[in-house]
């Protein structure tokens, strides 16, 4: 079950925590894997961990050109295209009276500006294919909503309402597009938070942890399977029960 | 019948499955011959495989019968 030997994945914001998590288990399902960000050397380390099949491709996700190309690149280091995990995320936290512009329109840039047209690039490959696996990571936040994030929570909802969308549009072609929305987990972007803010996380999740970046991680082997090809349009909530969908 | 017509109509008889008998050059390919919207999209990826060609967006549009796809092609190749 959920063997990707064979299938090119290209994972965006590989060199965060999540991202990174998310290469490393399609790659051991067999998968070769792009690794995309914006910090090459946290990149070329992953990639010379992971050995091969991978390749480190930097992009910057507001650059449209840059995102554009991108498919092709993978396919042309790798030999295919058939996997996106659209991943990368940033937040800019600040109550909406105080919220500037630039970090609202940062945030829609590179968390849902950004996956439309890596995306679009690539159904190009995926329609040939007459399979594809579409995967955005999308939030807790963005179902539940949570104050001091509404860009961030919006760019999230976004995203899963794109999905649905294009599940819609491709799904007689074989590709699937589907979210996974995490919940509170371990990574430098949670890190960020104040004790007193983790403990009233804590005390709201009932498996009683944090969710690890591979708890994340396994969902997407899943959607990425052969076995998952009749899941479509869908948002897999892992979050320990913090919201219960 | 010129060889562009003729491997526009084969790409249109393999990717919609329709008969060649139906692939007139009057036929539209929604109206006529069953295609949906995505398989327009795909049909001009096909002909701009086969003719090694650009067809921009707004050009893609326009071409609805298989008369416009065998113009289009031999006016920009």
């Amino acid at each position: 079950m959920f063997d990707l030997t064979g299938r090119v994945a290209l994972v965006t914001g590989a060199s965060g925590g999540i991202g990174g998590a998310i290469a490393r288990a399609l790659h051991q399902r067999g998968a070769k894997v792009a690794l995309s960000g914006t910090r090459r050397e946290a990149l070329d380390s992953l990639a010379a961990e992971m050995g091969e099949g991978t390749a480190v491709l930097p992009c910057a996700l507001d650059d449209a050109k840059a995102v554009a190309a991108l498919p092709g690149q993978v396919s042309e280091a790798l030999g295919g295209f058939d996997i996106l995990v659209n991943n990368a995320g940033l937040t800019r936290d600040n109550l909406a009276m105080r919220m500037k512009d630039e970090d609202w329109d940062q945030v829609m840039a590179v968390n849902l500006t950004a996956a439309f047209r890596l995306s679009r690039a690539a159904l190009k490959p995926l329609m040939k294919n007459r399979w594809g696996r579409i995967i955005g990571i999308t939030s807790i936040v963005g179902v539940t909503g949570n104050p001091g994030q509404t860009n961030y929570a919006a760019s999230k909802a976004g995203m899963i309402g794109f999905s649905k969308s294009l599940a819609g549009e491709v799904a007689t072609r074989g590709i699937t597009v589907n979210c996974v929305a995490p919940g509170f987990i371990e990574t430098a972007m949670t890190d960020v938070l104040n004790d007193e803010q983790k403990e009233r996380m804590l005390a709201s999740i009932p498996a009683g942890r944090l969710g690890s970046p591979q708890d994340v991680a396994a969902a997407c082997v899943y959607l990425a399977s052969d076995e998952a090809g009749y899941m479509t349009g869908q948002t897999l909530h892992v979050n320990g029960g913090m919201a219960m969908i | 019948m010129s060889d562009v017509a003729e491997r526009v109509k084969k790409i249109v008889v393999e990717h919609l499955g329709v008969e060649e008998s139906k692939v007139t050059e009057d036929a539209s390919f929604i109206d006529d011959l069953g295609a949906d919207s995505l398989d327009t999209v795909e049909l001009v990826m096909a002909f701009e495989e086969e003719f090694g060609c650009e067809i921009p967006d707004d050009a893609a549009e326009k071409i609805v019968t298989v008369k416009d796809a065998i113009n289009f092609i031999q006016e920009n190749t």
